[in-house]
């Protein structure tokens, strides 16, 4: 294995990190006067996003390897749903990406709703893909600013949650909570919108456009971040894609694929946007295809409120929700990522098994490729550059 | 005693020069508490000014907006535990933020405030200067491999790396400037402060505008290697808590832990005051031969009074706006004390400005004098201290290969650019400006 | 520069000298060595100073003292020392050592007190405002009495050059 060669790794070969040295509990040389050094950056660490266990082999300054821990946050949520019904796993969707609860739940009533074989009407279709893609603005914000924080930009941590603030007051009026919001139910949506509610989302858009290129002016030309994001992280598509990787990380290495496109689900193929899509794969381009999926959510939002129709926001579903017997696959286009339920059935109230595919889970894996080669100041960048939600990749 | 307290007044040389051990003792004493407790307001004017730049407002209950948080912060960490890790060497755990606080300290013995406000005015001021924070370092590196764990001693020693590195741009940069103090008549130079700033007083230009834009090239070099050395953002990976390796005084806490920060703060003001003595014209006021007269000269000798007037309407408006709540009536009381002694300040240097306004030797004329050569002089090291902030709050950090390749491949090759344009430019100046008259 | 209290502060600056350099042979742990040689080479620049030589002292605290002793904490830092510091602290040449350092005592001695003749002025009067532009005329000046050392210079300074370029391409894993 050859670190220092620096061209493309068209195929994932996992036989490259040398797994016999990685002895994790007890390293038998944690010194420095060796060339190679395992390091642990622990599961409390500020900038790990959560309860993540990173172990770097590095040569120095340079990463050879790296091996993520995970399961600090584990809480059997795939289980639980096992002994629930429907309706009342229902709330502890949110809890896995807990910072984009709203899309959490629109995949799971999507998806049992698909098993069902009933469909939400329109109106609750275009107040789902209104919270949904407000969720998506909330997420990439606090993304932003997380990630300006570990790099070592402090201000923009700040801004983003100022502005975030603003959509968290809509949720909170809409259905009583900022966070986990439990929005959607299986056939539609429980709450009308309230009085204001199409005004609000106006006075957002208009309030939240130039603060959106606030946050650019601070950094996309800045020098400092150019160096630091810059050719820092690289994946390319075909490593994407072989790992499975979605979202804005595949986006930024070239490979067009949105499923809110590709597969249109709840009234996105009503509305007319684009997808940003990146060349280099590197964690600049990533930035810049959040930057430009914030606004082009924001299209997607003023086009939805200008045109919600009237209607039921509930379909008929029976009180107590028993799909037929089957299994379904429904995913979503989560801010993170394609976030994927898969539910098998046995005819009863609760789900026979329920798998989350999430996005975070999936992406990480692309830290190894990402990291290897670079130094250990990157593989912060680079934790901040996939988005990662503990609460999704443990559930 | 006190023949040697008289005989020094009316002297026009620093106590060093004069030989006057109890002035210089007593110039020490005014520097010590000075220092300190600008360290004190940098801290609060840090702490506030980033919370305004980041939309929020900092501290604002200890104190009326939280002006006695300092106070209470130094407090804090005299009363914390003193934890010494268990293998580590006591010894060296214990000198080691002592060696960088006298480091950052010793230099303030040639700064000049004044033509005759220093400690001494040695005859190589800027090289002694360029030695003692040399000295730091050596803190910062002990202080590192002190602490008996390895992630301190990796921040202690790419800490101590990036100011090693930083020092050669720095004197480079220095010595551009130095060689702009021989263009004057006698044509030898001077490596003195008070010399420099009296080169700059001679030839009637700052030396940032001096051989444009040679000097504010120099200064650029320096104003970003003093950033560098002081391990201040976007310098300061050593000291990120978001970064692997946590810093070399991660295991210090409490008083040692605040020596450290004095020294660097101390730091910070002292390569300030270097910058300034060196480009900024040090103590003089601006324009100094441009609007020459006497009217001139009383007009700037009112604004240290204006400045601090300025201030105590600043805290007058502060207290009126404070809510009329019970809870908020000791913070009132406070800020209007604060207000009325900042006015009383202001009524004073006003009343001093007026009434030392002639140019003669009179107490009070020299009172004023004195006044207005430490007002500029603090004026603009302020400036400095506040862009120090504002660097902070704005950017990025920069990942160590990369602050080390600027150091040695941007700042390294373009300070000796501007070093060897600058020395070709002064031999070439005087012949080419005779030429220049005789021929036209 | 007035000189102040000048056997007392050579007494102290060369008692200090001494006595930091025995503590640099005798310690253990090899950065307390460094710390020693560190305030060594500080009351050596100080007995410059008293020499009226200002500029050398300063030069002496910024590349030895600032430059040349950072460099040796680093390498004592980064090499495994607790090796180092377990073996005897004295090897067994030690009378060698101590007739050694005696004859070289005594060559001193000898020297001194032989050649008290020949430097009549033993009180330098030279200004200390000339030490710097001294040195300077001899580094640089013209070829001649004064300027003699002005090739020699720029040689050594080529010299250094050749050395840093020899150990950055050592130590450089690819060029």
């Amino acid at each position: 294995m050859n670190v220092n060669d620096d061209t493309a790794r068209s195929h994932l070969d996992r036989s490259n990190l040398d797994r016999s040295n990685l002895d994790l509990e007890t390293p038998e040389k944690p010194y420095l006067d060796a060339n190679e050094l395992i390091i642990n950056m622990g599961p409390q660490h500020p900038a790990t996003h959560g309860v993540l266990r990173v172990i770097l082999k590095l040569d120095g300054e340079k990463v050879l390897g790296t091996e993520c821990v995970i399961g600090y946050l584990h809480r059997g949520v795939e289980k639980i749903a096992e002994n629930r019904t429907y309706t009342m796993f229902n709330p502890y969707v949110d809890r896995m990406d807990y910072v984009a609860a709203v899309s959490n739940g629109l995949g799971y009533c999507e998806a049992v709703e698909k098993l069902m074989n009933v469909e939400a009407p329109a109106r609750a279709k275009y107040i789902r893909v209104i919270l949904t893609e407000l969720n998506r603005v909330a997420s990439h914000q606090l993304w932003l600013g997380t990630h300006a924080l570990d790099i070592g930009a402090m201000t923009p941590l700040f801004y983003t949650f100022r502005d975030r603030e603003e959509i968290l007051k809509i949720f909170e009026r809409y259905c009583g909570a900022r966070l986990t919001t439990h929005a959607f139910r299986i056939g539609g949506c429980q709450y009308e919108t309230y009085a204001g509610f199409e005004k609000d989302v106006k006075n957002f858009l208009t309030f939240v456009a130039p603060k959106i290129d606030e946050y650019e002016e601070l950094l996309t030309t800045n020098r400092i971040w150019l160096e630091r994001t810059k050719h820092v992280g690289v994946i390319s598509g075909a490593d994407c894609v072989a790992l499975g990787v979605t979202g804005p990380v595949l986006r930024a290495s070239g490979v067009q694929w949105d499923l809110r496109k590709a597969q249109p689900y709840a009234a996105y193929s009503d509305f007319d946007f684009e997808i940003p899509i990146g060349e280099n794969g590197d964690t600049y381009d990533r930035y810049l295809v959040r930057m430009q999926e914030m606004r082009q959510s924001l299209r997607i939002v003023e086009q939805a409120v200008n045109a919600i129709p009237e209607g039921p926001i509930m379909a008929k579903v029976p009180k107590v929700i028993k799909p037929p017997v089957g299994e379904i696959y429904h995913s979503i286009e989560a801010p993170k990522g394609e976030l994927g339920y898969f539910i098998v059935s046995d005819g009863s109230t609760q789900p026979y098994r329920l798998r989350v595919r999430p996005p975070s889970f999936v992406n990480l894996q692309a830290l190894d490729i990402m990291v290897r080669g670079a130094l250990v100041a990157d593989v912060i960048a680079v934790i901040g550059t996939l988005d990662i939600v503990l609460g999704e990749v443990d559930r | 005693m006190l023949n040697s307290f008289m005989s020094y007044l009316g002297s026009t040389v620093t106590p060093g020069e004069a030989g006057n051990q109890f002035w210089a003792l007593i110039y020490v004493l005014i520097i010590f508490t000075g220092v300190s407790v600008a360290v004190i307001c940098m801290n609060w004017l840090e702490r506030k000014a980033l919370a305004h730049f980041q939309v929020r407002l900092g501290p604002m209950r200890v104190g009326p907006h939280g002006l006695l948080q300092p106070i209470a912060d130094a407090l804090k960490l005299m009363l914390k535990e003193d934890i010494i890790p268990a293998e580590a060497d006591q010894f060296v755990f214990w000198i080691a933020p002592l060696i960088g606080l006298l480091a950052a300290f010793t230099v303030y013995t040639v700064i000049p405030f004044g033509p005759s406000q220093a400690v001494s005015d040695m005859n190589i001021g800027i090289l002694f200067m360029l030695g003692v924070s040399s000295l730091g370092v050596l803190g910062i590196v002990v202080a590192g491999w002190a602490s008996n764990s390895h992630y301190p001693l990796i921040g202690a020693l790419r800490s101590s790396a990036q100011m090693v590195s930083y020092e050669v741009a720095m004197g480079l940069a220095v010595v551009s400037a130095i060689l702009m103090t021989s263009m004057n008549a006698s044509g030898t130079g001077t490596l003195s402060m008070i010399g420099i700033v009296q080169a700059q007083q001679q030839q009637g230009v700052w030396f940032i505008f001096k051989f444009f834009p040679l000097g504010f090239i120099a200064f650029a070099i320096f104003a970003i290697a003093m950033v560098a050395e002081t391990n201040r953002a976007p310098f300061d990976l050593a000291e990120a808590e978001s970064e692997l390796t946590a810093g070399f005084h991660t295991e210090y806490s409490g008083l040692r832990w605040s020596l450290f920060m004095l020294a660097e703060y101390a730091a910070m003001i002292a390569v300030s005051s270097i910058a300034v003595t060196l480009w900024l014209g040090g103590w003089m006021r601006p324009f100094p031969n441009l609007l020459h007269a006497p009217a001139w000269d009383f007009i700037f000798s009112l604004f240290p009074g204006i400045t601090f007037g300025g201030l105590a309407a600043i805290a007058f408006i502060g207290t009126a706006r404070m809510p009329s709540h019970s809870f908020f009536k000791i913070q009132r009381i406070g800020l209007a004390v604060f207000a009325a002694l900042l006015g009383f300040l202001a009524l004073l240097l006003l009343v001093i400005a007026v009434a030392g306004r002639s140019a003669d030797a009179s107490l009070a004329a020299r009172f004023r004098e004195g006044i207005d050569y430490v007002y500029w002089f603090v004026l603009k090291v302020a400036v400095f201290m506040y862009l120090f902030i504002w660097y902070r709050a704005t950017w990025p950090r920069y990942r160590f290969d990369q602050l080390m390749k600027i150091g040695w491949k941007v700042m390294l090759p373009i300070s000796i650019g501007v070093l060897m344009l600058t020395a070709i430019w002064a031999l070439v100046e005087p012949p080419l400006w005779e030429w220049m008259r005789a021929h036209i | 520069m007035i000189p102040v209290a000048t056997p007392w502060f050579f007494y102290v600056l060369a008692g200090l000298a001494v006595a930091s350099g025995l503590a640099v042979i005798t310690r253990r742990n090899a950065v307390h060595s460094a710390l020693a040689l560190i305030v060594t080479l500080l009351s050596v620049a100080g007995l410059y100073l008293m020499l009226y030589a200002p500029f050398v002292a300063g030069v002496q605290i910024i590349v030895y003292a600032g430059g040349i002793m950072v460099l040796f904490l680093f390498v004592i830092m980064l090499v495994n020392i607790d090796r180092a510091a377990k073996e005897r602290q004295f090897n067994r040449m030690w009378p060698v050592g101590l007739v050694a350092a005696g004859t070289l005592f005594a060559l001193f001695l000898s020297a001194f007190l032989k050649g008290k003749g020949l430097f009549p002025d033993r009180m330098m009067r030279l200004a200390e405002a000339s030490n710097t532009q001294e040195i300077a005329n001899m580094l640089y000046g013209e070829a001649g009495r004064m300027g003699q050392y002005t090739f020699a210079f720029e040689i050594a300074s080529l010299l250094l050059l050749v050395a840093i370029l020899g150990a950055v391409i050592m130590t450089k894993k690819k060029i």
